[in-house]
C-alpha cells in the first residue's frame, strides 16, 4: 500500500493544554481512513492538523510532521493556503456562503482565486455537483440560495464546493452528525464513489459508519493513537483492550 | 387575602408600566402631527425645488437646502463609511489585541462626542485652515460624529457571521485578507448596510455641527469650499426669526426632513430584508 | 504535482494578508488619532482663554462680550441643572417602559412598540425644538406652570413669571430626547438577567411584577445606572432643541420658569458672531469642558453597561 500522508510525531495544543500526543501514522491512498474515538478524544483536532486549520483557532499550535507526497505541510516555507487547496475538508455542519446562489457556492474558491470566465466556471460548477451527486437535485435552481437546500443537499453542496478545487485528498469531519438517515446513506455511497479518485479522511462518532465505508480505521483516546489497522480487524479482532471496550459500547 | 392583594399590585404595576410607554410616545405622535398639518399646505413642486425668497416675498423654497444636505452628507459618507468599516473590519478580524480593544473602547466613548462639539471640530480644523466656511468642513463634522457609529455597528455585524462560514473558506485554500473581504462582508453585509444608512439618517437630521461649518447660503451650491445651505440649518434659521410666513416654510422643511429621515429609518428594515435570509 | 505554480501564489498571498491588515489596521488608529485630534483642536484654540482667566473661568458669572470679560458659570449651572431636572422626568419613565417592555408586556407587542420609542431618538433635534418652541413651551406656560406656581409657588423653584421659554421647558424637552435611550439600554440590560434568576422567583409563587422586583431588577441594576449616566451624558451634549425652548439668558436663577442657558446654547448661539480672538477662545473652552465632561460620563457609563452586556456577548463559536 502507498501512503499518501504520512504523520510523525505529531502533537497539537489549545493554549497550554496538550491535546494530541506523539501521533504517527500513515494513510493510504485512495483509500478511506475512518478516525474513531469517544468525544473529546482529539480525533477533530487531529484532522484539522491534517490541512492546516487547527492554527485557525486563537492560540492553537502544533509541531511534528505531516508529510503529503514527501512534502512536509508544516514546512516553515509553506502557505498553509496552498496546502488547503490541494486538501478540501467538509465539516460537521453544513456550511455553505449564506448569501450566495448554489452556483457560486460551488465555484467561491475558484473565483477567488482569479478564474472569472463565466464558460470556465460553469463547467466546473456542473462537473463537481454531479461528483457529488447532486446535480439532477439542483440543476434547475443553480441561482437559488445554498441555504434553501435540505441539510443533506447543503452537505453535498459542500463535498461539490470542496471537489470544485480540484484536491487530491478530502477531510471529513463528522460530515453526518447533523443529517437523517437517507442523507447519511447518500453522502456514505459518495465517499465510496469518491475514492476512485480522492484519499479520504473521515472522523466520526459513529461505528456502525466507520465499519460501512471505511478500509482502514484508527482509534483515538485522551488525544492518543490506541490502534490502526485495516477496518476489519480493528472492529472484529481488536488487539487493544480499550479499543474493546469502546466498541463493543463500554465507554463513549 | 394577601394572594388578592400580590395580585393587585401587580396588575397595578403592568398599568403603571404600560402608561409610561403610552405617555412616551404622545411627544412622537404630537411632533409627527403638528409637523404634518403645518407643513403640508407649503410642500409643494416650487418648495422643493427653488431657492428662497427675501422675507415677505410669496413663493421660494429649500431647493438649494436639500440639494446642499445631500452633498454634505456625501462629503461625510465618504470619509466616514470607508474608514468606519475598514476600522470595524480590523476590529473584528485582527482586534483580539490591546491596541483592538482600546481602539473598540474609543469608538464606543466616541459616539458619546455632543455634536456642537463635533462643529467646533470643523471649525478650527477645516474653516480656520481653509479661511472660509465650506461644505467639505460641514462634511467632516459629520464624520466625526458618523466614524464610531458605522465602526461599531460593522464590528457587530461581523461578529454574527458564524465561524463556521470562515472556515469554510480558509478550508478552499482562500487567503484571510480574502475570506474577509469577499465572504464575511459578503455575509454580514446586509447588517452593514443597516448601520451605514442607520447614521446616515443620524446625521442627516444634524444641525449644530453645521452652523459654523458649512454654514448657510441664499443660493445655489457653488463649490465645495464654499458655505453651503442645508436642510436642518435652514429650518432652524427660520424657525428662530418672527416671521410667521418664514415659519411656516420652517414647518415644511421639517415635514421633507422627517419623511426623509423616517423613510431611512423604516425603510432599511425592508429593503435589507436578508435575501437569502441567514 | 503542482507544487511550483502553488508556491508562487504562495508568496503573493501571504503578503496580501499582510497588506490587507497593515490597511485595516491604519483605519483602525485613524479612530484614535480622531479622539486625540478632537482634543488637540480644542485644547490649543482655548489656550488663550485659559491663560487669560484661568480656573476663574468656571467660577465666574459674567459673560460680557463687550468688556471681554467671560465666565463660564452660567452656562455651566443652567447644562447641569437642566440635565437634572430631565434625568428626574425621564428615568422613571424610561425605567416603567424598560420593564414593561422587557417583562410585563404581551410578547407580540415588544418590538413594535420599543420601535415606536426608539424612533423618537430618530427625529432631528432641530425639528424637536421647532415642536417645542410652538407647541411644548406654551402647553407648559398655559398648563404646567399655573398649577405647580399655585400649589408649589412656595418652592423658589416655581416663582416668578413664566413666559414658556424656560429652564423648566428646557428640562422637559431634554426628558423627552433621553428616554429612548435610557429606556433601551435599561431594557437590553434587563434582558441580559439570565432565565433561571426569574424561574427562581416564578417558581416561588411570585407575580410577574414580584419577579421584576426581586429578580430582575437587583441583578440589573448597575447597568440601569449606566444607562441613566448615558442618558445624562445625552443631555449635557444635546444643542439645538434646548437651544430654541431654554430662553438663552446667561443668568443663575433658583426658579425653574426663568429662562436659562447651557454649555452647548452659547456655543451654537453665539459663536458665530463672536468677532474677537478672546471671545472666540472663551466659546472654545467651554466646548472643551463639554467634550472632557461627555467622555468621562461616558467611559463611567460604558464600564457600568460593559460588564453586563459583555458577558453576554463575548462567546465564541
Amino acid at each position: 500500500m502507498q501512503n499518501k500522508i504520512t504523520v510523525e510525531n505529531l502533537n497539537a495544543w489549545f493554549g497550554a493544554k496538550q491535546v494530541l500526543h506523539n501521533i504517527d501514522i500513515g494513510i493510504a491512498k485512495n483509500m478511506i481512513t475512518a478516525i474513531i474515538g469517544p468525544s473529546g478524544c482529539g480525533k477533530s483536532t487531529f484532522i484539522r492538523c491534517l490541512n492546516r486549520m487547527h492554527e485557525v483557532v486563537p492560540k492553537a499550535k502544533a509541531s511534528g510532521k505531516v508529510l503529503v507526497d514527501d512534502t512536509d505541510i508544516y514546512d516553515s516555507d509553506i502557505d498553509p493556503v496552498d496546502i488547503r487547496r490541494r486538501i478540501g475538508m467538509v465539516f460537521q455542519k453544513p456550511n455553505p456562503f449564506p448569501t450566495m446562489s448554489i452556483r457560486d457556492n460551488v465555484v467561491a474558491g475558484l473565483k477567488l482565486s482569479g478564474i472569472k470566465n463565466k464558460k470556465t466556471l460553469d463547467t466546473i460548477s456542473e462537473e463537481s455537483l454531479k461528483k457529488a451527486a447532486l446535480w439532477d437535485e439542483v440543476k434547475n435552481d443553480l441561482n437559488k440560495s445554498g441555504v434553501s437546500l435540505s441539510g443533506g443537499q447543503q452537505q453535498r453542496l459542500c463535498i461539490a464546493r470542496a471537489l470544485a478545487v480540484e484536491p487530491e485528498i478530502i477531510l471529513f469531519d463528522e460530515p453526518c452528525s447533523a443529517l437523517d438517515p437517507i442523507s447519511t446513506s447518500k453522502i456514505e455511497d459518495l465517499m465510496l464513489e469518491l475514492k476512485e479518485k480522492y484519499t479520504i479522511v473521515i472522523v466520526t462518532h459513529n461505528m456502525q459508519q466507520a465499519a460501512r465505508v471505511s478500509d482502514y480505521t484508527a482509534f483515538f483516546l485522551y488525544g492518543k493513537l490506541i490502534e490502526f489497522g485495516e477496518t476489519d480487524q480493528i472492529f472484529k479482532k481488536p488487539k487493544e483492550k480499550s479499543t474493546e471496550d469502546y466498541i463493543v459500547g463500554r465507554f463513549g | 387575602m394577601i394572594w388578592n392583594k400580590r395580585k393587585i399590585i401587580d396588575r397595578v404595576m403592568s398599568i403603571l408600566t404600560a402608561a409610561c410607554v403610552a405617555i412616551a410616545i404622545i411627544p412622537l405622535l404630537s411632533i409627527l402631527y403638528t409637523v404634518t398639518i403645518n407643513g403640508i399646505s407649503a410642500v409643494n413642486i416650487d418648495f422643493l425645488t427653488q431657492i428662497p425668497k427675501p422675507v415677505g416675498e410669496a413663493g421660494g423654497g429649500l431647493g438649494n437646502a436639500i440639494q446642499g444636505t445631500f452633498i454634505v452628507v456625501g462629503i461625510a459618507c465618504l470619509i466616514g463609511l470607508p474608514v468606519g468599516i475598514l476600522a470595524g473590519v480590523y476590529l473584528c478580524e485582527y482586534g483580539q489585541n490591546k491596541f483592538g480593544r482600546f481602539v473598540s473602547f474609543v469608538a464606543d466613548v466616541l459616539t458619546g462626542t455632543p455634536s456642537i462639539v463635533a462643529g467646533m471640530f470643523g471649525y478650527t480644523f477645516i474653516v480656520l485652515y481653509f479661511g472660509s466656511f465650506s461644505a467639505i468642513a460641514g462634511g467632516v463634522a459629520l464624520s466625526v460624529l458618523m466614524i464610531p457609529i458605522v465602526t461599531r455597528t460593522t464590528e457587530e455585524s461581523l461578529r454574527l457571521v458564524p465561524g463556521s462560514i470562515k472556515e469554510a473558506s480558509l478550508a478552499l485554500g482562500i487567503p484571510k485578507w480574502k475570506t474577509t473581504l469577499y465572504i464575511v462582508l459578503g455575509t454580514a453585509r446586509s447588517g452593514i448596510i443597516t448601520g451605514a444608512l442607520l447614521s446616515i439618517a443620524r446625521i442627516s437630521g444634524e444641525t449644530a455641527p453645521l452652523l459654523f461649518t458649512s454654514f448657510g447660503n441664499m443660493f445655489w451650491a457653488n463649490g465645495l469650499d464654499k458655505p453651503i445651505s442645508t436642510m436642518p440649518v435652514q429650518i432652524y434659521t427660520y424657525a428662530i426669526t418672527p416671521f410667521p410666513d418664514w415659519h411656516a416654510k420652517a414647518w415644511a422643511g421639517a415635514l421633507v426632513l422627517i419623511i426623509l429621515i423616517l423613510i431611512l429609518n423604516i425603510g432599511v428594515r425592508f429593503v435589507t430584508r436578508r435575501k437569502y435570509g441567514v | 504535482m503542482n507544487k511550483i505554480k502553488y508556491s508562487i501564489f504562495g508568496r503573493s498571498k501571504l503578503s496580501g494578508d499582510f497588506i490587507f491588515e497593515a490597511l485595516v489596521g491604519l483605519f483602525a488608529l485613524g479612530v484614535i488619532v480622531l479622539a486625540f485630534l478632537l482634543f488637540r483642536e480644542l485644547f490649543i484654540e482655548s489656550q488663550l482663554s485659559r491663560n487669560t482667566f484661568g480656573l476663574g473661568f468656571l467660577t465666574t458669572s459674567t459673560w460680557n462680550p463687550v468688556n471681554e470679560v467671560f465666565g463660564a458659570l452660567p452656562f455651566i449651572f443652567g447644562t447641569i441643572v437642566s440635565s437634572f431636572l430631565a434625568l428626574l422626568i425621564a428615568v422613571p419613565f424610561s425605567l416603567g417602559i424598560a420593564i414593561f417592555l422587557s417583562e410585563l408586556a404581551p410578547e407580540k407587542l415588544r418590538t413594535p412598540l420599543s420601535f415606536i420609542i426608539e424612533l423618537l431618538a430618530a427625529v432631528p433635534s432641530v425639528i424637536i425644538g421647532l415642536w417645542g418652541i410652538f407647541i411644548l413651551a406654551p402647553f407648559i406656560r398655559d398648563y404646567l406652570a399655573p398649577p405647580l406656581s399655585t400649589y408649589l409657588g412656595f418652592l423658589p423653584l416655581f416663582q416668578g413669571p413664566m413666559y414658556g421659554l424656560s429652564m423648566l421647558t428646557g428640562g422637559v424637552i431634554l426628558a423627552i430626547m433621553i428616554i429612548p435611550i435610557t429606556s433601551s439600554i435599561s431594557r437590553e440590560v434587563i434582558m441580559t438577567v439570565p432565565t433561571h434568576q426569574r424561574e427562581a422567583a416564578l417558581a416561588l409563587g411570585a407575580t410577574g411584577w414580584e419577579t421584576t422586583r426581586i429578580a430582575v431588577l437587583p441583578y440589573a441594576r448597575s447597568g440601569i445606572f449606566g444607562a441613566v449616566i448615558l442618558g445624562f451624558g445625552r443631555a449635557i451634549g444635546e444643542t439645538m432643541a434646548v437651544t430654541m425652548v431654554i430662553g438663552n439668558s446667561p443668568r443663575i436663577s433658583a426658579s425653574l420658569f426663568s429662562p436659562s442657558y447651557t454649555m452647548a446654547s452659547v456655543i451654537a448661539n453665539e459663536f458665530t458672531e463672536a468677532t474677537s480672538k478672546l471671545y472666540i477662545s472663551s466659546l472654545i473652552e467651554i466646548g472643551f469642558l463639554l467634550l472632557v465632561i461627555s467622555f468621562i460620563i461616558n467611559i463611567a457609563a460604558r464600564i457600568l453597561v460593559w460588564k453586563l452586556l459583555k458577558v453576554e456577548g463575548g462567546g465564541v463559536t
